[in-house]
């Protein structure tokens, strides 16, 4: 039995205006979820991550791997018969989550996003050695996956000194707002 | 006989082509073989790209992730930098999509547009064009610039590979599709093409870094589909799809991966590829060999 939480419509509403999206028009006919590349690394599939919302069962679908997993290849909203744009409300929940400070599901990814968006901060642009250096560094973990980061390096797929930018005032100022 | 499409298109002897150019952090810091061999290529074709001045990252997958205003205000930024009168180019897919929704978006909403204008201190471009790097066929007519293009690439056995932020997502669902071009030009230029089925698939982008082993399992099934279906290689659009199709295949027997760009460059005779090569992991050489591509 599904209980309806007092405030379900709360959750719901907000997630519709901040992504601008009418999921509500979802048939749950589950094109979404069959066509996943990812899906096997999700907890919900992204139908299911709609129904959550539709039902109020916030806390469940901000906790979800499934918006941290969605990587918004587009695969689903290509699909979908009701032309939902499904990664954008991806984009809106994990926002919520971080204004709500709950478990991140997939702190790893979270960590990731944070590096590129510090080599952009500092530079302008993304600086690729740096984001894997300070990815691993945050994860207390240097060894994993070294095979691939010495490979990268011996083909020289990454840059030793970062690509920057000239108006670091400009930077500064997308990062203040 | 010219098809009457190509009536409009530059031929050897008209004016160059001009474009800004936005690399973005992929081509510039990364793949510098696939913007070597793009630069060589336009050179070939009279196209003329000037690098758009000081640009910054668009963004990419981490800014509309976490931070709302910082994907907004990025990409904003590069289209305020656009000199008036020149059409914005853009090589990589990604960076597409989030500049041409970001102006698409601007076009449509006041509120956004006094924003960028406050901002930025300029007005707002609203004949502003920002193109794909395939929008370029539709504007020259490649078989101009060589003799007997159908013998460049001898039969080459390749598989197209868009990825998946060039088959029209939600914001650009109202622009031009590109699906098709990979195939159509380089059957023109004699290479064989296969169909997968798997040209769209994500490449499984930033989770090659915090799940590798997620982005190794979508990897492996694209390579091992395009090899079934007969293919010798894989031709990408998207330089972050080439470095992930590269380091997360852990099949027995991978497929080199070209750039589209180096296919191009070599059907056209330029003659770098020693200097694009050795920064594959999956060595092209023996292929190119084998099918009387590279001589030495």
């Amino acid at each position: 039995m599904i209980t309806l939480v007092d405030n379900h419509q709360s959750l719901s509403d907000e997630i519709r205006l901040s992504s601008g999206i009418n999921f509500n028009a979802c048939l749950h006919c589950k094109t979404c979820a069959n066509g996943c590349p990812f899906l096997a690394g999700m907890d919900y599939a992204p139908n299911g991550i709609i129904r959550l919302i539709q039902l109020g069962m916030e806390e469940q679908a901000l906790k979800s791997s499934t918006i941290w997993v969605c990587v918004g290849c587009n695969t689903c909203s290509s699909g979908c018969p009701m032309a939902i744009d499904i990664p954008a409300v991806m984009d809106a929940l994990r926002h919520k989550a971080i204004e709500m400070g709950v478990e991140i599901a997939e702190p790893d990814i979270l960590n990731f996003h944070t590096q590129v968006l510090n080599t952009v901060k500092k530079y302008g642009r993304t600086h690729k050695l740096e984001i894997m250096m300070r990815y691993k560094l945050k994860k207390l973990d240097l060894f994993s996956d070294m095979g691939v980061g010495l490979k990268m390096l011996k083909k020289r797929k990454l840059d030793l000194t970062p690509s920057k930018i000239q108006d670091k005032k400009a930077i500064e100022k997308i990062f203040r707002h | 006989m010219k098809k009457s499409s190509d009536i409009n298109k530059i031929s050897r002897s008209s004016d160059r082509l001009r474009f800004s150019f936005f690399p973005g952090c992929s081509l510039k810091a990364s793949g510098h073989e696939n913007t070597a061999s793009l630069l060589k290529f336009c050179d070939k074709v009279n196209i003329e790209l000037t690098e758009l001045e000081d640009w910054n990252c668009c963004g990419s997958s981490s800014a509309h992730s976490v931070d709302r205003n910082v994907a907004k205000y990025l990409p904003m930024r590069n289209i305020s930098l656009v000199p008036k009168g020149v059409p914005l180019l853009i090589a990589c897919p990604s960076c597409l999509l989030r500049m041409k929704s970001m102006y698409l978006k601007i076009k449509k909403d006041k509120n956004l547009r006094d924003e960028y204008e406050e901002m930025w201190g300029k007005s707002f471009d609203d004949e502003l064009e920002i193109i794909h790097f395939f929008e370029i066929f539709n504007r020259i007519c490649l078989e101009d610039f060589m003799d007997n293009p159908t013998e460049k690439l001898k039969r080459l056995k390749v598989a197209p590979y868009y990825g998946c932020m060039l088959s029209m997502p939600p914001d650009l669902r109202f622009e031009k599709s590109y699906s098709g071009i990979i195939e159509q030009t380089l059957s023109s230029l004699g290479a064989d093409i296969v169909h997968y089925g798997y040209g769209n698939r994500c490449c499984g982008t930033y989770l090659s870094v915090a799940k590798p082993k997620i982005a190794e399992n979508v990897v492996n099934e694209i390579v091992f589909k395009a090899r079934e279906a007969g293919a010798e290689c894989i031709v990408t659009a998207c330089s972050m799809c080439h470095l992930n199709l590269e380091i997360r295949c852990t099949l027995e027997n991978p497929i080199p991966i070209f750039h589209f760009s180096e296919l191009l460059s070599m059907a056209l005779s330029v003659e770098d590829q020693k200097k694009w090569f050795p920064r594959h992991i999956v060595d092209p050489l023996p292929l190119l060999k084998k099918r009387g591509l590279i001589t030495s």
